[in-house]
């Protein structure tokens, strides 16, 4: 088990040419491992794309293929007062969300990494509990609570129940940028004289920027996408694009759907797009 | 700076935070999570006790009426084919993904991430584009002749199932993944070096050692199955109830809060048994 790489290399230089039988056999299976991947990759894909000339077609319910070749529906979109409402008000909480989970998150995942916080287990496992605690159990349990003090309906309760299930994913992202950094370099500058939070800002936040603002991405999906407590903390007035869509989907089945689902689409994809490239970025700068 | 690192242990001790600053910078977490996520939570379940004297009524209920014995099997049976399935579908994905390299390897990965990154609503209503009577597999099989009446697709079981595969399966494949790529290269070389078939190679050396990351993704995809409301709502119908769309009915149309409560107890209860029974697998979702 111990053969190295190039020592396994010779080995295979050495070995006679298998028997033709043994040949086929892996040639064959190794197609038909690609193209069963290769099925699976456009059952993953092709449902969400289909959306995009669903969105395209003339006809005002699903029309399969699509027939004609219209923009209307995106216009239908952008100039009804409802979907406009909606799709505001989840921008606007999603960004609330975004800020407030990555201050809260940041400043946690620097008490529990660098700290000496009492009880920093149980508040580890705390902080994880809205990701495993299911979003139906959050949802009737956030309506308990909100609606006898008017939080339903309103963007301080969004904002509320949606950083509380955005700041796992900002701590995650957070707590694992600050273990990579070297403590000693936060070290130095203390010792040079900077204060606590003239080092934090100065030494630290720039060397775990890209975890922050990765977890800063993750907090805005997690709030623009989230649909289960959205559906049941909304009111009639406050309501985000997820609670319309829901209800549109549910009752009033057009094409207006496809084009809105379109734009949540691309959104979700450029803020994607994104994370991966602050990935890439951080990984190729600790290598 | 050598002076720093080799600084001896006073130095290091005050290279941290003082208890007292350190709540204080997690104060506002703590708050948050006591406020938003705690107490909520344990209003709804001390609300299915005490009603408003103590009571194992709501509890018993769930036990005594079939009905709701039925949802709660069907919605862990729903929840083990999904995840079943997942993996099917799932491992050979991963297992391809840690074969590629450059833009290949590129293609693949946008593949699972796009529809990870989708919302749940559009994928959700993209099934029933596809699914419902006029819809795209339907309107497909009439005009290539293979039916003559449309199928009932939509709001099956069959329906909730194939579009929860769809979107819990990037859930299964990226920790598999993960576990897969952190087999190094060389054991299956040794092993065929050995004398191992691919098949063989790959049953007694890369499975056993990926198996971490399978039970990460299958418990994942579980926990996630079974507390799911969106996607059998919509694409499930009424006739097909889940617990948690049982949990929502219960609210939002008969207003039985104290029932309500029962029955997320009941989920609750199974999904942190599942997390505390695999908890050295766990890995998390998006953030994974």
């Amino acid at each position: 088990m111990s053969t190295t790489l190039s020592e396994t290399n010779a080995l295979d230089a050495l070995r006679s040419p298998p028997a033709s039988k043994a040949a086929l056999h892996p040639a064959l299976g190794r197609w038909l491992l690609n193209s069963f991947v290769g099925l699976v990759l456009v059952f993953l894909l092709l449902p969400t794309l289909l959306v995009v000339p669903m969105s395209l077609g003339e006809a005002a319910y699903i029309q399969f293929p699509p027939k004609g070749l219209t923009l209307k529906w995106y216009r239908a979109y952008f100039s009804d007062a409802d979907w406009m409402n909606a799709t505001w008000f989840s921008l606007k909480i999603a960004l609330a969300t975004t800020l407030s989970a990555t201050v809260i998150g940041t400043l946690a995942s620097f008490a529990l990494v660098r700290g000496n916080l009492p009880g920093a287990r149980a508040l580890q496992a705390l902080t994880l509990a809205p990701l495993i605690v299911p979003h139906i159990v959050l949802a009737v349990a956030l309506y308990l609570v909100f609606a006898p003090v008017g939080l339903t309906g309103n963007f301080t309760g969004f904002a509320i129940a949606h950083t509380m299930m955005s700041v796992p994913y900002v701590m995650l992202t957070v707590s694992a940028a600050l273990q990579r950094i070297d403590p000693a370099l936060e070290l130095a500058a203390l010792n040079c004289g900077a204060s606590r939070a003239r080092a934090f800002w100065h030494v630290v936040l720039p060397n775990i920027a890209p975890g922050v603002a990765a977890g800063a991405v993750f907090a805005f999906l997690a709030s623009f996408d989230e649909a289960t407590v959205a559906f049941f903390i909304s009111g009639v007035d406050g309501k985000t694009i997820t609670r319309k869509l829901f209800e549109d989907i549910d009752y009033n089945l057009t094409t207006v759907i496809a084009a809105a689902s379109t734009v949540m689409v691309v959104l979700s994809l450029v803020l994607m797009g994104g994370v991966e490239w602050l990935r890439s970025r951080n990984a190729a700068s600790t290598r | 700076m050598a002076d720093v690192t080799a600084a001896p242990s006073d130095r290091t001790a005050a290279g941290q935070l003082s208890p007292s600053a350190s709540v204080a910078l997690a104060l506002p977490l703590i708050l948050l999570l006591v406020l938003a996520f705690l107490l909520p939570v344990a209003k709804l379940l001390l609300g299915s006790i005490f009603t408003p004297t103590p009571t194992a009524e709501n509890y018993l209920r769930i036990a005594q009426e079939p009905i709701f014995l039925r949802i709660l099997l069907r919605t862990v049976q729903t929840a083990a084919i999904v995840t079943l399935l997942a993996f099917v579908l799932g491992y050979p994905v991963a297992l391809v993904m840690t074969r590629l390299s450059g833009r290949a390897a590129m293609l693949v990965a946008a593949c699972v991430l796009i529809p990870l990154w989708t919302s749940v609503l559009v994928r959700s209503y993209a099934w029933i584009v596809l699914l419902q009577r006029t819809g795209v597999v339907n309107s497909t099989l009439m005009s290539w002749g293979l039916i003559d009446q449309p199928l009932k697709l939509i709001y099956t079981e069959g329906a909730v199932i194939v579009a929860m595969t769809h979107v819990l399966s990037p859930y299964m494949i990226l920790p598999i993944f993960s576990a897969l790529r952190s087999i190094p290269p060389e054991l299956d070389r040794a092993a065929r070096n050995l004398g191992a078939g691919p098949w063989t190679s790959f049953t007694a050396v890369t499975l056993p050692l990926s198996l971490p990351g399978v039970y990460a993704g299958a418990i994942m995809v579980f926990i996630l199955s079974l507390g799911f409301y969106v996607t059998p709502a919509l694409v499930g119908g009424p006739q097909n109830l889940t617990i948690a769309t049982l949990i929502g009915q219960q609210t939002t149309e008969l207003l039985n809060w104290p029932f309500a409560g029962a029955l997320a107890g009941v989920l609750l209860l199974v999904t942190l048994g599942l997390v505390g029974l695999f908890r050295r697998f766990l890995s998390f979702g998006k953030a994974a």
